[in-house]
């Protein structure tokens, strides 16, 4: 076949690209090579936009067992336990094709993490739609929910934590980020990197099929009206293969057979035999007569280029075939040799004994492009909040607004969908600030949470980006646990615009800023570009997944409050920021202003100084404070406990809706008896940590004195509407 | 007391009810479904998961695998058998529990604690609760919706074999405390001989406070005894 510039088009290749690829091979590619080309040095595998940024993020630490680079990060959490854990978007397929897109994309960096060793005893996930008002939201949302949990229930791991999101900005282009984490021992960690010639290379799993072909450069590419008609290359998934697949792979991990082993997520076939010859440095021969096919007279094209689920690649020790064979066959999953490691460098492929395919390794890993890519600062906004200027509004009913509202209602209507206690393992179940999960058999557990502040990030990304890092900071500090690594999902428009480009080169700024003060490395990640439609890009939207740790777990505190007549302390100072507040957003449709200023000295020290707090056992219930302000917390504290609080208006000149709702960084809800609140107070002085007293709980009333009073039944009844009418 | 757990393809609770039966000082094995013998068990428990991945219906594949022609030869010389979630629909696939289960009346998945009523508590596997007790248990599937004919569930009815019912907190059995729409808000049934027990909620799961609470307990020291 004659390589026409339409075909190098279509495979998402410029023609600079292509010449290149001329250029590395010394000759024209074929027409399978020139799809390998395309799978490898695609946006989602090659990171050619954004690998310049991400090599500035902190990745490493006294906790860092492995950082990016690898299937998923590992970090150590004492003894000889060690967490696997990452994130990774499925934001195109899930789009086109809602309950596969977003099932392949819980059983993608599933198989990322026991491809490690780990089990899996955890799933979070990430997901933003467009306005509720959009046609296509309802469908999409039950598509991804009921995918979600389609997957993680039926494998059985339990899905623990998420947030989910409304925005216009996400009409035509929803994302869907899913994480996983898992436990791993310490010294039994498996790696992706090939060593040693002539060695085994096993192809495990179910069966390629022709789904899924090129799925890696849709993912690359931007939607236009024609999207839908991308249906074919999204993958199907199967968890009931992957439930076999995980037990077969721990069962032969438990012995020293593999040399490495990588998922076929991605570019399938091709990134993972690519990625163990890269970076054992060597080469690796395939016979793809050999791969086990699902559909009839497949080309050695359809089969390299395959997204099929629930596979792997295995390099094996010598003499273990059979071994492995019989676990394999034990759990009804194909297990195939299919080729060689040798010393030539190049990746070769033989059909029916001729070599139909041969690229030297590094042309398609160390040698794809890389990009400085064009980018600009954020011109930082004008708008400064008048509240003069606006309508005037009583606090309750700015409340009821923002209550009601589809971002701030209750989400147990997704949240019950998901299996959250299969494990028996989960202390802390999703909707307070952080889930936590005990270690297997321990008494230590981990506390896991996902982030996202979008509107933060589209107003001023340097500020955004650190915002979401110490958010998902807090969040674990708000359960009691020390944080100590995150994973990140970075989602954002086109790379070519030089806007978006510098959205993500500065909210890369911001989270290298935090993530290096609070000690508190990126592990692994993923980068999701070209989230848009039409020219039109998305917000963005990085999402953070932070893992801390719980020495000693107890029965948690949880977010409710627990009794009447406790005190109520607001740690950390609150200045009124109402810029790109959710009260000027659900209020006034206003979406505008900065985002609150990020003190990362008072979050470390505020964080700390909650730590210690519960190490003293002098706490009832903790909570962050984060969109919505110190009200909306208070009102979370009251809702899920029946308990209602008595607080008064600020003794300094203050303006109310300002102090409620304002959204300043690094502040927590703190509920004390009365008996320890000295203890608590004196803490708080001595290590110079700003705080108020504001008030009590008491029986049934949420109060604010002089302003309002409302029954926590009504509040519950308020906050629980919006998804029953939807 | 000897315990058989089976474990089939797709089978994900079955760590969860070893923990719980080792816990309770059972002495429990694991029995793979390509297994064509039991060994010698006083109880033998299916657990809960998506045997077969679901795959045609829930539970149809594993009504005909091999092992189970040895639990219904148990079952028959009156060995205690516990099916819980997809256990209960492995059972009536097989014929040993009749009635059958749908999908939830939402048509989704549920993961919630719901409370469930003891209404009869002088069998092997509920001495230990007391009669009309309120469990707060929790549930996980998505074919829960008990169904069976009017002849059967006059027999339930007569020979006491409704194990548990969904109710509130208050004991109260309604629609509104009918989490997945099951007939009469059954939650769990025995055979005629009482020695079966299939049961939608998970008693294992409940046997932990620092997890949950620990209402699933008795049900396993009442076959302790």
């Amino acid at each position: 076949m004659k390589i026409t510039n339409k075909i190098i088009e279509n495979h998402g290749l410029k023609l600079n690209e292509y010449e290149n690829i001329k250029k590395l091979l010394k000759r024209e590619p074929n027409f399978l090579e020139l799809g390998i080309f395309s799978a490898m040095w695609n946006e989602h595998c090659s990171y050619k936009s954004s690998r310049l940024h991400l090599k500035n993020l902190p990745t490493k630490g006294r906790q860092v067992i492995q950082g990016p680079g690898e299937n998923a990060g590992v970090i150590d959490i004492g003894d000889d336990d060690a967490i696997v854990f990452k994130i990774e978007s499925h934001n195109h397929p899930s789009f086109i094709e809602p309950y596969q897109g977003a099932a392949t994309g819980v059983g993608g960096i599933l198989r990322d993490v026991f491809t490690m060793g780990a089990r899996p005893i955890a799933l979070l996930n990430s997901i933003h739609f467009g306005s509720p008002k959009h046609p296509k939201t309802k469908s999409l949302l039950n598509g991804v929910v009921s995918g979600i949990g389609g997957y993680g229930n039926c494998i059985g791991i339990p899905t623990v934590a998420g947030e989910t999101k409304f925005d216009e900005t996400y009409n035509e282009n929803i994302l869907v980020n899913a994480m996983a984490v898992g436990h791993a021992k310490k010294n039994k960690i498996f790696y992706s990197k090939a060593k040693g010639l002539d060695k085994t290379v096993v192809y495990v799993g179910s069966k390629t099929g022709r789904d899924g072909i090129h799925g890696a450069s849709m993912a690359s590419a931007e939607f236009d009206e024609k999207s839908e008609e991308k249906k074919p290359t999204v993958q199907v998934g199967d968890p009931f293969t992957e439930k076999l697949l995980l037990e077969a792979c721990l069962e032969l991990m438990k012995d020293d057979s593999i040399i490495a082993i990588q998922d076929m997520g991605a570019a399938g076939l091709t990134s993972s035999s690519v990625e163990m010859a890269s970076k054992g440095s060597l080469g690796i021969e395939l016979e793809l007569d050999k791969i086990p096919c699902r559909e009839e007279n497949m080309t050695p094209y359809e089969m390299m280029l395959s997204e099929s689920q629930e596979r792997m690649l295995i390099i094996l020790e010598d003499g273990k075939e059979e071994y492995a064979k019989k676990i394999f066959q034990k759990w009804d999953l194909d297990f195939v040799i299919i080729g060689k490691t040798n010393n030539d460098k190049n990746l070769t492929l033989k059909f029916n004994k001729e070599v139909v395919g041969k690229i030297p390794i590094d042309a398609l890993a160390s040698k794809a492009p890389v990009y400085n890519r064009e980018w600009v600062k954020k011109k930082p906004t004008q708008y400064k909040v008048d509240l003069k200027k606006l309508k005037k509004i009583k606090v309750e009913d700015a409340l009821v607004k923002i209550l009601s509202s589809p971002n701030h209602s209750n989400k147990s209507w997704i949240t019950n969908q998901y299996d959250q206690m299969v494990m028996c393992d989960t202390i802390q179940r999703s909707g307070s600030d952080a889930a936590i999960i005990r270690i297997h058999n321990k008494d230590k557990a981990i506390a896991v949470s996902v982030d996202s502040s979008a509107n933060y990030c589209k107003s001023h990304p340097i500020t955004g980006g650190k915002q979401i890092v110490c958010e998902n900071w807090r969040n674990l500090i708000a359960v009691g646990a020390k944080p100590l690594a995150i994973t990140n999902c970075l989602n954002f428009g086109n790379p070519e615009n030089k806007e978006v480009m510098g959205e993500f080169a500065e909210c890369l700024i911001g989270i290298k800023e935090a993530c290096e003060y609070l000690n508190y490395p990126v592990v692994s990640g993923n980068v999701s570009f070209y989230n848009g439609t039409n020219n039109k890009n998305i917000y963005p939207t990085p999402v953070i997944g932070g893992v801390g740790l719980i020495k000693n777990v107890s029965k948690p505190l949880g977010h409710n409050f627990k009794k009447i007549k406790s005190n109520i302390i607001l740690v950390g100072k609150t200045f009124g920021h109402l810029g790109q507040s959710c009260f000027l957003r659900e209020n006034y449709s206003i979406n505008e202003g900065r985002p609150p200023e990020v003190n990362l000295a008072n979050e470390k020290n505020n964080g700390e100084i909650i730590l210690k707090l519960f190490e003293k056992n002098l706490l009832n219930s903790v909570h962050d404070i984060s969109n919505g302000g110190l009200i909306l917390a208070l009102c979370e504290m009251s809702i899920g406990s029946g308990i209602g609080i008595n607080i008064s208006k600020p003794k300094k000149l203050r303006n109310i809706l300002e102090y409620l709702f304002g959204e300043d960084q690094g502040r927590y809800i703190l509920e004390v008896d009365s008996e320890k609140v000295k203890n608590v107070e004196k803490m708080l002085i001595t290590n110079n940590i700003y705080y108020e007293n504001i008030g009590l709980t008491q029986n049934k009333y949420f109060e604010i004195e002089g302003e309002f009073k409302i029954n926590t039944n009504d509040l519950f009844k308020i906050n629980n509407q919006w998804y029953n009418d939807f | 007391m000897k315990s058989s757990v089976i474990v089939f393809p797709g089978s994900n609770c079955d760590r969860d009810i070893a923990v719980a039966l080792e816990k309770m000082q059972f002495k429990n094995q694991m029995v793979w479904h390509k297994e064509t013998e039991l060994p010698k068990s006083d109880l033998i428990i299916i657990p809960g998961g998506f045997s077969y991945g679901d795959y045609l219906r829930s539970g149809a594949i594993a009504g005909k695998s091999s092992i189970i022609n040895e639990v219904i030869k148990a079952a028959n010389s009156g060995c205690l058998i516990l099916g819980i979630c997809n256990g209960f629909q492995i059972l009536t696939e097989t014929g040993l529990l009749k009635g059958t289960l749908l999908r939830n009346k939402n048509l989704r998945f549920i993961n919630k604690d719901v409370n469930i009523k003891v209404l009869n508590n002088e069998t092997k596997f509920t001495s230990k609760y007391k009669k009309n007790q309120i469990l707060r248990i929790n549930i996980a599937h998505n074919e829960g919706n008990y169904f069976t004919n009017a002849k059967h569930l006059d027999e339930m009815r007569e020979k006491n074999l409704i194990a548990f019912k969904y109710c509130d907190e208050k004991g109260n059995i309604n629609t509104q405390s009918n989490p997945n729409g099951a007939l009469n808000n059954i939650a769990g049934i025995y055979n005629s001989k009482k020695n079966i027990l299939g049961m939608m909620p998970h008693p294992e799961r409940m046997i932990d406070k620092l997890v949950s609470n620990d209402d699933g307990i008795n049900l396993f020291s009442s076959l302790l005894k």
